[in-house]
């Protein structure tokens, strides 16, 4: 379950091991905390469009961009951070560039600089985030609720968050060593969270437990644990373990079919065992897998995490879906804690 | 939509067989099976009879031990259980990037100047971290590989890559990196790049340049000059043989597999991946679609969820309800599987496609990859036709 001190976190971080669907999750998280009212605004950060993909969207400017309506008044807002361009923006801020950025950046100039410094890129990339999370609109409030980042994977994470690390390779003075000292802040603080998403297999696991360890080595907070498609448990439990080893009493569902009143052909028959054989091989593997993340060290993580889970989209992840899993977060006690914005239907009739 | 019916078949044992195919590369996005599957291609060569060396990239530490390798081994080393006998042999290697990097240095450069270069910061960042590296390294190797002629068959995995086409380019981005005419332009603007640069850009790049010194510091651009200046007489070197490994990719010697996963993301990096292999004229042999899930049982999901049902109000046998519900997630599955393959099928129908169904849990042994390459040289179809299609 989702513990209350998560939905105060401003800042989600959301990562995982790369194919265990983490994009999908960020986007679902951000659904979840918008809804009943709330504004969120999801942000990319690899130059992969996988917002505008998932959403079935053009690719996303560098700007900020409605893409979804939450359940009960809620929006979503997109972002795909392009660091060049954070790049640019910066230059463009304190040195009057002109034109000239265009073509640097057509030359190549700018990827030069931001490659000779691997931190440049990381600092520039959560200052935009930084400066998204505590920008305020007009009436003095948050412009967002809550803003999920969609972050490098687990292998690249904590070295991306650890701005002060970063740093360390950056000149000492300089307009962006200024501005990162309010970033090391928001990050360290409990307004951030990061939530680490698995499925249920050896890699992913062993690398969420890595990551966990070095987030607490770097003072970074570990939010939920998010196992991804969760098996949806078909099988009765004791005959999880036969199964795998081969064993499934063809006879009782010979009997349970008939019970029915249906026959199935004895190739039918065979089939549907191989399968279900299948299956509780994997459910096996899996289950041992996610067995880790409830460990005592040294296998397991040194807190217990709070851990939720979401199922397979076997029609694959459309629009309707996000919603569907955003559903079955706040089902698993998902939300946000900040006071819910009176929707524009009702500030219509207020004027 | 299904994979049309003509798709035509890539098989797999006639790609290894080939005795002019003497390097077989296996590309694909990240998280879709690469390592393992080149690893079970090289045990199936090696067993079929022919001297085989398997390049490959940061492998699962249990699949590593599987190939007898359990350090980075810069040199192939042989495993012995395979193709024991015949003519047939297997060598496997783990790439090594940063060693790699540091031997090219020193076969390019005097020792002086190469321990100059080894020991600057900039080239430390460069050789470590910087996101081509492994990629170019990848074809530097196989190009080293390939130049001694000891091999039947080479097959190289591609790195990790969260793009298919990154090992392509990298060579290239790296060598723009590396030529110093950027780094010159950062350094010494004023005498870089000639009039015609210069009044292109303008004032705006002595600003950039002065800018980009305030942010990443004197230091880094001092020693970046600095490797740059020692670098500039290896370069042409590097040049040339990056050259040489992508005329050798282009050599008809040489055959592609692009692996996908049926998945969204995968199969379009896969389609990416296959247009740009016909546009640099480099052979692909076809697509391997990676852990599929045919259904196993000629039952149709919807039939399968309406029996479950009255299973379900007959009385309490859980057993029959849950293996038939088990079977109807899987008929969904697979129905989707063939319906992304379709997607990709009918953009690219000349393209031949096999399919291997998933195996449960990781691959940790021989036995586990040989029945890979089973797998992987079998019909490739789901054998339930009617099922799959639901």
């Amino acid at each position: 379950m989702w513990p209350e001190e998560l939905s105060r976190a401003r800042l989600h971080v959301v990562t995982g091991k790369g194919g265990t669907g983490k994009t999908t999750v960020a986007a679902a998280l951000a659904l979840a905390l918008a809804s009943g009212g709330r504004r969120t605004l999801l942000v990319e950060v690899e130059n992969r469009q996988g917002i505008a993909q998932l959403f079935d969207t053009s690719p996303l400017p560098y700007a900020e961009t409605r893409i979804a309506v939450a359940p009960g008044g809620g929006e979503v807002r997109a972002l795909a951070i392009d660091p060049e361009a954070a790049l640019l923006d910066y230059l463009e801020m304190f040195y009057n560039l002109g034109i000239a950025g265009r073509t640097l950046r057509k030359m190549g100039a700018i990827e030069f600089a931001t490659t000779l410094a691997p931190g440049l890129r990381d600092v520039l990339l959560t200052g935009k985030v930084k400066e998204c999370v505590t920008r305020t609109g007009e009436d003095g409030r948050h412009l967002y609720d809550a803003v999920v980042l969609d972050a490098p994977p687990t292998g690249r994470v904590v070295p991306f968050l650890d701005v002060t690390k970063a740093m360390a390779d950056l000149s000492k003075s300089g307009p962006i060593n200024r501005q990162s000292e309010g970033v090391v802040r928001l990050l360290h603080s409990a307004d951030t969270v990061v939530h680490l998403v698995t499925i249920g297999e050896d890699l992913p696991v062993t690398e969420t437990l890595e990551t966990v360890t070095e987030l607490d080595a770097a003072d970074l907070r570990t939010g939920a644990v998010i196992v991804n498609r969760a098996d949806p448990r078909r099988l009765p439990a004791r005959s999880v373990e036969s199964a795998a080893d081969g064993r499934v009493d063809r006879v009782r569902i010979r009997a349970g079919l008939s019970e029915a009143g249906i026959e199935l052909t004895d190739a039918q028959l065979d089939g549907l065992i191989e399968e279900t054989v299948e299956h509780a091989q994997l459910l096996q593997s899996s289950e041992a897998a996610l067995a880790r993340l409830s460990a005592r060290p040294p296998d397991g993580p040194a807190e217990p995490l709070p851990r939720l889970e979401l199922p397979e989209m076997l029609d694959g992840v459309e629009l309707g879906a996000l919603y569907e899993l955003a559903e079955l977060l706040a089902g698993q006690g998902v939300h946000s804690n900040a006071v819910p914005r009176p929707s524009r239907v009702a500030e219509a009739a207020r004027r | 939509m299904s994979p049309r019916p003509e798709t035509p078949h890539l098989d797999i044992d006639t790609v290894l067989d080939n005795p002019t195919t003497n390097v077989l590369v296996c590309c694909g996005s990240g998280g879709v099976g690469k390592t393992t599957t080149a690893a079970a291609l090289a045990v199936r060569a090696a067993e079929r009879g022919r001297r085989t060396v398997v390049l490959t990239i940061d492998p699962a530490r249990r699949l590593a031990e599987a190939l007898g390798l359990s350090t980075l081994s810069n040199e192939p080393k042989q495993v012995p259980e395979v193709g024991a006998g015949g003519r047939g042999e297997l060598h496997a290697m783990m790439l090594d990037m940063r060693r790699t990097f540091d031997e090219m240095v020193y076969q390019h450069s005097t020792p002086d100047r190469a321990e100059k270069i080894v020991a600057n910061p900039f080239y430390q960042t460069i050789s470590s971290s910087f996101s081509g590296t492994q990629e170019y390294m990848a074809m530097e190797k196989l190009g080293q590989l390939a130049a001694t002629g000891t091999w039947d068959l080479i097959v190289v995995d591609t790195p990790p890559s969260r793009s298919a086409l990154d090992f392509l380019d990298a060579p290239q981005r790296m060598s723009s990196f590396l030529d110093g005419k950027m780094i010159r332009l950062l350094s010494a603007p004023a005498r870089a790049g000639g009039k015609g640069l210069r009044r292109l850009v303008g004032v705006g790049f002595g600003l950039f340049a002065k800018a980009v010194g305030t942010i990443i510091g004197g230091q880094m651009l001092a020693d970046a000059s600095a490797f740059v200046q020692a670098f500039d007489t290896m370069f042409g070197g590097f040049r040339e043989r990056a050259t040489m490994t992508y005329e050798l990719l282009r050599s008809p010697g040489t055959a592609f597999v692009v692996i996908a996963a049926p998945e969204p993301d995968a199969l379009r990096e896969a389609a990416y991946f296959v247009d740009r292999l016909a546009g640099e004229q480099m052979p692909l042999a076809g697509l391997i679609l990676n852990r599929v899930h045919p259904a196993l049982a000629d039952l149709p999901a919807g039939r399968a969820r309406e029996l479950a049902d009255q299973v379900e109000q007959a009385g309490n046998a859980r057993l029959a309800s849950a293996v038939l519900r088990l079977h109807a997630d899987r008929v969904d599955r697979a129905a989707r599987e063939q319906r992304l393959l379709g997607r990709f099928t009918n953009a690219h129908p000349s393209v031949a496609v096999t399919q291997v169904a998933a195996v449960a849990g990781d691959i940790t042994d021989l036995a586990g990859l040989r029945e890979i390459g089973e797998r992987l040289s079998g019909p490739g179809r789901a054998p339930v036709e009617s099922a799959a299609l639901g």
